[in-house]
């Protein structure tokens, strides 16, 4: 477990949210250092892809803090704007833009919005396409490809803006069993390049693998929070340990 | 009757004719179009004893002969002595004309309701949604009749006009405007305004390829914007405004000079927009609505501010799932023109199948030309849909 | 490592669900907001105020004559006083039974017919569609067991209307299925012939359709010179109905998935067979809301029978107009009629919405 020597590039303090009256996240507390991997896991409900989607402003918290890199989270779109440039997001259902080519979805942000000059942003995509091992389809539209190819895609489609942190929404969800293998691949790849990752999956292999911390959130709060090897070996909470008897059947 | 198949000696099936589908389906189309053919038949020869003996005249000679009726807005020269065939055009073009005019306020008014109702303030998108409710459920005859009859009528007499300063002039016989009329330096206005149009196109081009080089973003809209309406209005000033407006002049019952727009039209154009107008709003709110949730989020997600994403993201898949239907909403308004009989507006149906009709009765020929007229707007409106739909369709495996 | 102690839900913090919270959200969100949301409320209080003031509460609703209409609200006498022209058009009134009982039966069957859960279904819909319609003939036009004719141009106001627009869809159903089928047939004089006489009738407007129909059509059948005017526009409107329900129908054939074609095949049934029993019971129920939004449009277009002669609901309405005793109330009448229609169209609109969402739910999309 390190200990707090690197710097912390996402803080979330005493962070609550309600959805109307239903109250979805309790007080949730979270330092997330540079470089780190986090998994965070837990029954459907719990409130992980609310947290997650909290940290780029998917979502809106009520109360509490939520920092990033040094730049609280409000209602000043100011601030939104530059933290969404520094934190890529991928998503279950992909969300490629299928008018699109596979080239042009990862050129539209970093030309848009970053300005970069067109040469320069395709060669940056073609480079990360080539990371994810499907530079051969860069004319291609999204419809044309498989779901593991999309999602690899968006994965690129990300990393193109150039973010210090990856937010991953159940992002093998949504695949065919075969195509899972896949897009796991590159996220450990990713993860071994020293890209600080936070990870909503049930993806327990993946966690065991790549993750530095596993978080185990129930109704709205985090639960346990542990290495993999002491989450999934023995679980401290009563949960927890229903939980994993639940996944780990399979 | 040799079979089918028989190469095979061994195992010969003699497949016999009545049974093979092939041949079912030809007997069975000959007779369908035998019987469509005799029904034809049957109608052509009635209706050519019938206009026999009623003294009915055949033939197309009649758009030769003088119509010798007034029409009441004619876009081109018109007299009581000019042909039907010349009646035929005045109608066509004042149907046309209240089409584009419908076509164009309907879309403007129809996306701009269509997007109220997708507001999240909540009063504009219920007074949207109430608007559309109200006039898609009430016939437009009713509201042609309603905007004609009660509100037009309960104008004033021309001495006792509504007015804005004095050239705008609104009595019972229609709204009276000032009509331009061009001088002769009007022409370097027009080929500035060419220019204008020309340097727009020459900017883009730059603007894109500047980008694509160094990054940096062009404002071309804005900046297009004030040469299109810059330029000429520069030019326009510095020819010494070759420009004067006629106005309207009360002379004794009724104003002469400038334009006026009689209250049929008016009728007419304000129902077929407004009506028109409720169909697009629905049409336009389901198209964006179509653009999934994760769209949005996901070019937020990647940084992209509201405008950007409306702009790459939103409006290229909504128009896919607008246009067409909005196509279908454009015939519509066309078709409805037609409404104009009831009105007296002298649209193509009330010009050549009402007045034109009552004098020949020749009522096959002339109807004949009219259905053939709309047929042929329709035809071509849908073939270039099609060849829009299959251009932009989404490129899918 | 680090384990928590459960926490309990709290509620949420004060203003999230109340009314000035929900104020804030959906209409004073931001400055722009706030700026439409004021302009708004002035600009139509003011309008609502005074209509409700004009049709309510000054308005006059019973009396024999215009000198009833002295507040300066709206003259709702004219309308209570016609009503029954409104009604039953010029029939005679010693028989406005058996308008009334063609009235009842038709909303029960039609009621009976589009809620989901009736049972016997085939057979009230054969009733309905071979006996009812000699029942309602008889009943209407008289001429049989002891009913004195009235003849058809007698025949006017929300009877003809609805008349019109019930008798045009349900005529036009057969004939739309078999050119929906048509339209797919793999046979290309058959496809050709039906995309022909789809796309034209849906290519002309209605007026042209029942100018047609009203100037040409004695032309085209031998002998009868004074062809009934009612069912002249009948035939036209049934013809133009027919191209749009095709359409629906051919919606609803493509809905249905590939596999139950190939299953239908499968088991040995030709093609009429799969079509009666597998195909088109299926393609119907999903129809059925575009089939009623189909027979809203016509039941609006109705009205432009009145170009023709005929004497709808809102033909009546314009004559009414021009009785010398009731000069200057077309507000009342057109908002009147525009009220019955709204509310007719306004209603079927909301059903088959509700039939929409009621089929989808079983069937996939």
């Amino acid at each position: 477990m390190n200990i707090g020597k690197n710097e912390i590039v996402v803080e979330l303090n005493d962070v609550n949210k309600w959805y109307g009256e239903f109250h979805v996240l309790k007080n949730v507390c979270l330092r997330v250092q540079k470089g780190e991997k986090i998994v965070v896991c837990g029954p459907s409900g719990s409130g992980k892809s609310t947290m997650i989607r909290c940290i780029n402003r998917l979502e809106e918290h009520q109360q509490g803090d939520i920092i990033v890199k040094g730049t609280p989270l409000t209602n000043d779109l100011k601030n939104i704007e530059s933290v969404r440039r520094e934190v890529g997001m991928v998503f279950q259902h992909f969300n490629l833009f299928p008018h699109l080519t596979v080239l042009e979805n990862c050129c539209l942000a970093p030309m848009w919005v970053r300005k970069i000059p067109r040469k320069e942003a395709e060669a940056a995509a073609m480079k990360y396409l080539e990371r994810v091992h499907i530079p051969d389809q860069a004319l291609k539209y999204p419809g044309q490809l498989s779901g593991g190819q999309q999602q690899r895609v968006a994965i690129a489609r990300s990393l193109c803006m150039n973010p210090e942190i990856m937010l991953f929404d159940e992002p093998t969800s949504a695949l065919d069993p075969e195509m899972v293998s896949e897009v796991l691949d590159v996220m450990i790849e990713l993860a071994k390049e020293g890209m600080t990752m936070l990870c909503v999956t049930h993806e327990m292999g993946f966690a065991r693998k790549v993750a530095d911390r596993v978080i185990f959130m129930d109704k709205g709060q985090i639960v346990e929070e542990n290495t993999p090897e002491e989450f999934f070996n023995n679980p401290q909470s009563d949960r927890g340990r229903l939980f994993l008897s639940q996944i780990l059947q399979h | 009757m040799p079979a089918e198949n028989s190469k095979n000696q061994n195992n010969v099936v003699a497949t016999r004719w009545i049974y093979d589908p092939k041949v079912r389906g030809i007997i069975f189309q000959a007779v369908a179009v035998a019987c469509v053919a005799w029904m034809l038949f049957y109608f052509i020869s009635n209706a050519l004893h019938n206009m026999e003996t009623r003294g009915i005249a055949t033939g197309f000679a009649f758009l030769e002969n003088r119509a010798s009726f007034g029409i009441a807005q004619t876009l081109i020269s018109y007299s009581e002595d000019d042909t039907y065939g010349r009646a035929f055009i005045i109608g066509l073009l004042n149907t046309l004309l209240v089409s584009v005019i419908g076509i164009i306020f309907a879309t403007a008014l129809g996306f701009l309701v269509g997007i109220a109702r997708l507001s999240k303030n909540w009063l504009l998108s219920r007074a949207a949604a109430v608007y559309i409710e109200i006039f898609r459920n009430i016939p437009l005859l009713l509201q042609i009749f309603f905007w004609y009859f009660c509100v037009l009528r309960n104008l004033p007499a021309p001495r006792q006009s509504m007015s804005l300063g004095d050239a705008f002039f609104l009595n019972v016989r229609g709204l009276s405007i000032p009509a331009p009329v061009i001088e002769s330096g009007f022409s370097f206005v027009v080929g500035a305004f060419i220019v204008a149009i020309i340097a727009i196109v020459v900017l883009r081009k730059w603007a894109k390829k500047r980008q694509y080089l160094t990054g940096q973003i062009f404002p071309v809209f804005y900046s297009g914007l004030g040469l299109l309406i810059g330029l000429p209005l520069l030019t326009f000033l510095f020819s010494g405004m070759p420009l004067h407006w006629e106005l309207p002049e009360l002379k004794g019952f009724n104003f002469r000079g400038g334009f006026t727009i009689i209250p049929e039209l008016f009728s007419l154009a304000v129902a077929l927009t407004i009506f028109t107008a409720a169909s697009i709003a629905e049409i336009v709110r389901s198209g964006i609505l179509s653009v999934s949730k994760g769209q949005v989020e996901a070019a937020s997600a990647l940084g992209l501010r509201g405008g950007l994403t409306l702009r790459f993201v939103i409006i290229p898949q909504a128009m896919r799932v607008i246009i067409p239907p909005l196509t279908s909403q454009f015939l519509n308004l066309v078709k409805n023109s037609s409404l104009a009989t009831a009105v007296g507006y002298p649209d193509l149906v009330s010009v050549f199948m009402g007045s034109t009709l009552n004098q020949t009765g020749q009522a096959v020929e002339i109807i004949a030309m009219t259905m053939a007229v709309y047929l042929t707007i329709s035809l071509v409106t849908s073939a270039l849909m099609n060849m829009y739909n299959a251009k932009n369709a989404l490129v899918e495996r | 490592m680090v384990v928590y102690r459960e926490q309990p839900s709290l509620p949420s913090p004060a203003g999230q669900s109340s009314v000035a919270a929900w104020l804030r959200k959906n209409m004073f969100s931001s400055w722009l907001n706030s700026i439409v949301s004021l302009a708004l409320l002035y600009v139509l209080i003011p309008q609502l105020w005074s209509l409700i003031h004009w049709a309510f509460i000054s308005a006059d609703w019973f009396g024999d004559n215009r000198d009833q209409c002295v507040s300066g609200g709206a003259c709702w006498v004219f309308i209570t006083n016609r009503l029954n022209l409104f009604i039953y058009g010029f029939y005679p009134e010693s028989e406005h039974w058996r308008v009334n009982w063609v009235y009842a039966l038709t909303a029960l069957q039609v009621a009976a017919l589009l809620y989901p859960k009736t049972p016997h279904k085939t057979i009230l819909t054969g009733i309905f569609f071979i006996v009812y319609p000699f029942v309602v003939f008889y009943l209407l036009y008289g001429g049989a067991f002891g009913l004195e004719v009235v003849e058809t141009h007698k025949w006017g106001g929300l009877m003809l209307t609805l008349l019109l627009g019930i008798v045009g869809t349900l005529a036009a159903l057969p004939i739309g299925i078999v050119l929906a089928l048509g339209r797919r047939s793999e046979m290309p004089m058959i496809r050709a012939l039906s995309v022909v006489f789809i796309e034209f009738w849906r290519a002309v407007p209605l007026i042209t359709v029942l100018f047609m129909a009203s100037v040409m059509l004695p032309l085209f059948l031998s002998g009868e010179v004074n062809m009934d005017k009612l069912l002249r526009a009948m035939i036209g409107i049934i013809l133009f109905e027919s191209a749009y329900v095709a359409e629906v129908i051919r919606g609803g054939l493509q809905a249905i998935p590939k596999g139950q074609y190939e299953a239908a095949k499968a088991l040995g049934l030709n093609y009429w067979k799969s079509m009666g029993l597998i195909i088109m019971p299926q393609a119907l129920k999903i129809t059925i809301p575009s089939l009623v939004n189909t027979f809203i449009e016509l039941f609006k277009d109705t009205s432009l029978v009145t170009i023709i002669g005929l004497f709808d609901l809102l033909a009546v309405a314009k004559a009414g107009l021009s009785d010398p005793a009731w000069l200057g109330y077309s507000t009342e009448a057109y908002a009147f009629i525009a009220l019955v229609f709204w509310v007719f169209c306004f209603g079927m609109s909301r059903y088959s919405m509700y039939l929409e969402n009621l089929l989808h739910t079983g069937h996939k999309r």
